[in-house]
């Protein structure tokens, strides 16, 4: 697949897209799902999240764009907390309005697509920046044909979602995600539903986003896509990050006996380096 | 359609190439088309059988035929009593049914199910928003006032509301515990019948539409709602464009239900002797005692009002089951249309 260039994101992504991630806990009722989290993403970098089902990836994403609230700790985005601003010595809750603003800088693609079934393909994407971002009808839809072009969907223009296939749907969803100019976005394992021979085609498009310098934090099962993509590989269990480390490293040398055994199960021997 | 397939060997290649798919997909073994061998070239290389030929026979329904005659004869048996029994009077529903008093009648029926319809319905989408809200007191508020309007007998409610100059002498808007007043009327002149009526169907309404359209918010994905949140999408317009049509789904059905139920329950205005539909109609009867006839006149009038009605929830349900069906079924003209053209040629060739 031809990756096309992407001049203005690309200059504006080195310096934003910072997130910060410090000793976050996350309990629902008496089960601790995130137990001091701690994570530093860099600009521009491609970040990959394993671990075991349960082990509190998903609820790490959605604290990131507040979806979640922490019960303790904090997350910033280039400096600014999320969800929160400090005055006097102390934590304010934000006002809806100013946390929707702070979304949309932060895009997110779901495991199932959440595409809105009733809107077509183009009027998914459009509905955020002109909604959320107020800007001119126009130059969004404009934006949006870039956007579908981009996924190699410009012939699904006027499509219902359900006349989609998965892996098509999946790149009109990251699509809508990226019509907001995110700094960063988020992934929560945007292949996990999609048929075997449809992953690639989502794949791809990811990889090219991650050539073009946005942020990406990644949760997924794809152990080739996380050795050839990711910057940087963290792995997660029972709500703690056991390891992180450049791809290679864990793949080839995973130092924890967690991450040895996770490892094992999910890489077929063949593939391992 | 469904004997719409294929009807030779060669399978096209339909799947066109997709712009983004990564390179060239391999060919499925299956792709050949097992479905199609004939059953007796199974061994051995595979010889075309050319179909190509053969006519399409459509499948028949010999039930469905029976079940039709079955009931069109029942139809027709009920109508023939209908029509033949001179004991239903139909020259005296004739006579009345387009006197200016009943279509007058008829008129204020309509009024007051369209305020009282459309006021109920907007109020019952506040409530239910409220009560689905994160805010205590909202939703305190809409759940009592469900309750209330629920609990209490509609004719209670309208005699209420008709009473409220007995109960309140005057309607005024001041300071509390003073005598400045910037506004005082006397309730009796601030309710008349119509607005007793219209304040007692719409507030009843309005609670039980709140519990339709809340069911129908539920019912949508919260994924949907997650992801409108994720895009900074505002509050109002998430309710708006993105649950709200398709809680319409669900909400509709329903809805058409007590609207129709609104259509002849508005008669209950009676008790304020406010002269709807069938109010007029009681009088008409009471002064010339032709009973039987005068109610065919209004049920007449319903079954009209209904048959509408159901029309246009056809069309509006259609409207909204845009992208939550593949492809939309086609409307009964277009299905009366299609039956035609197809039917007037060869009934062999379904295609
Ligand atoms: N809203 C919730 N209420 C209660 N438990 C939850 C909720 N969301 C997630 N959990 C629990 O938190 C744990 C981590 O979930 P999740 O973050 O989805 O894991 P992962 O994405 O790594 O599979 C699981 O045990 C899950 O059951
Ligand atoms: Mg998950």
């Amino acid at each position: 697949m031809n990756s096309p260039a992407l001049p203005a994101v690309a200059a504006a992504a080195a310096t934003r897209g910072l997130v910060e991630i410090s000793n976050v806990h996350k309990s629902f009722g008496q089960v601790e799902v995130l137990r001091g989290v701690s994570l530093t993403v860099e600009p521009g970098e491609v970040v990959v999240i394993l671990g075991p089902s349960g082990s509190g990836k998903s609820t790490l994403l959605r604290t990131i764009n507040h979806l979640e609230k922490v019960d303790a700790g904090h997350i910033s985005v280039d400096g600014e907390l999320v969800g929160y601003r400090a005055r006097g010595g102390k934590l304010h809750e934000l006002r809806e309005k100013e946390i929707l603003a702070q979304r949309t800088h932060i895009g997110m693609v779901f495991q199932n697509f959440n595409l809105f079934p009733h809107l077509t393909a183009v009027e998914n994407i459009i509905e955020a920046p002109v909604y959320a971002q107020h800007r001119p009808y126009a130059q969004a839809r404009e934006r949006a044909l870039e956007l579908l072009e981009r996924v190699g969907l410009s012939d699904k223009v006027d499509v219902y979602p359900r006349q989609l296939s998965g892996g098509q749907q999946q790149r009109v969803a990251i699509a809508r995600a990226l019509a907001l100019d995110p700094k960063i976005v988020l992934f929560d394992e945007p292949t996990s539903a999609l048929d075997p021979e449809l992953v690639g085609e989502v794949l791809d498009v990811i990889r090219s986003l991650a050539d073009s310098g946005t942020t990406l934090i990644v949760v997924t099962h794809e152990m080739g896509f996380a050795r050839d993509v990711a910057d940087r590989v963290v792995f997660m269990d029972q709500g703690q990050i056991v390891e992180e480390g450049a791809p290679l490293q864990i793949f080839g040398a995973p130092r924890h006996e967690r991450t040895k055994a996770f490892l094992s199960k999910v890489i077929e021997p063949a593939f391992n380096l | 359609m469904s004997a719409a397939a294929p009807r030779s060997e060669t399978r096209p290649e339909t799947i066109a190439p997709d712009a983004a798919l990564p390179p060239a997909p391999a060919p499925d073994p299956d792709a050949a088309g097992s479905a199609d061998t004939p059953p007796s070239g199974g061994a051995g290389p595979r010889t075309a059988h050319d179909y190509s030929g053969y006519p399409v026979v459509a499948a028949r329904h010999p039930w469905r035929w029976a079940g039709t005659a079955l009931v069109a004869l029942f139809v027709a048996a009920v109508l023939w009593s209908l029509l033949t029994n001179p004991r239903w009077e139909w020259d005296v529903v004739a006579q009345w049914f387009t006197a200016e008093s009943v279509l007058r009648g008829l008129g204020e029926t309509l009024k007051l199910t369209a305020i009282a319809g459309t006021l109920g319905f907007i109020l019952g989408f506040i409530l239910a928003l409220m009560r689905l809200s994160s805010s205590p007191l909202l939703v305190s508020v809409s759940w009592t006032f469900s309750w209330i309007f629920r609990s209490a007998p509609l004719l209670v409610q309208l005699l209420l509301w008709y009473n409220l100059g007995y109960l309140y002498e005057k309607v005024s808007l001041g300071i509390p515990f003073t005598d400045v007043r910037f506004f005082e009327v006397q309730t009796t002149t601030l309710i008349s019948q119509f607005a007793a009526a219209i304040l007692g169907l719409t507030l009843n309404q309005a609670a039980y539409s709140s519990e339709i359209i809340r069911g129908g918010i539920l019912a949508v994905d919260q994924g949907q709602l997650e992801a409108a949140a994720a895009l900074g999408i505002p509050a109002w317009r998430r309710s708006t464009r993105i649950v709200l049509p398709q809680a319409m789904r669900s909400i509709l059905p329903t809805a058409f239900n007590e609207i129709i139920g609104l259509v002849k329950g508005t008669s209950i205005v009676y008790v304020l002797a406010y002269s709807e539909l069938f109010y007029t109609v009681q009088v008409i009867y009471n002064r010339t005692q032709q009973v039987l006839p005068l109610l065919l006149v209004a049920t007449v009038w319903y079954v009209v009002i209904t048959s509408v009605l159901s029309v246009f929830q056809y069309y509006i349900e259609r409207h909204y089951s845009k992208g939550a069906v593949r492809t939309l079924p086609p409307t009964p003209l277009q299905r009366v249309r299609r039956f035609f053209s197809t039917h007037a040629k060869t009934s062999e060739v379904a295609r």
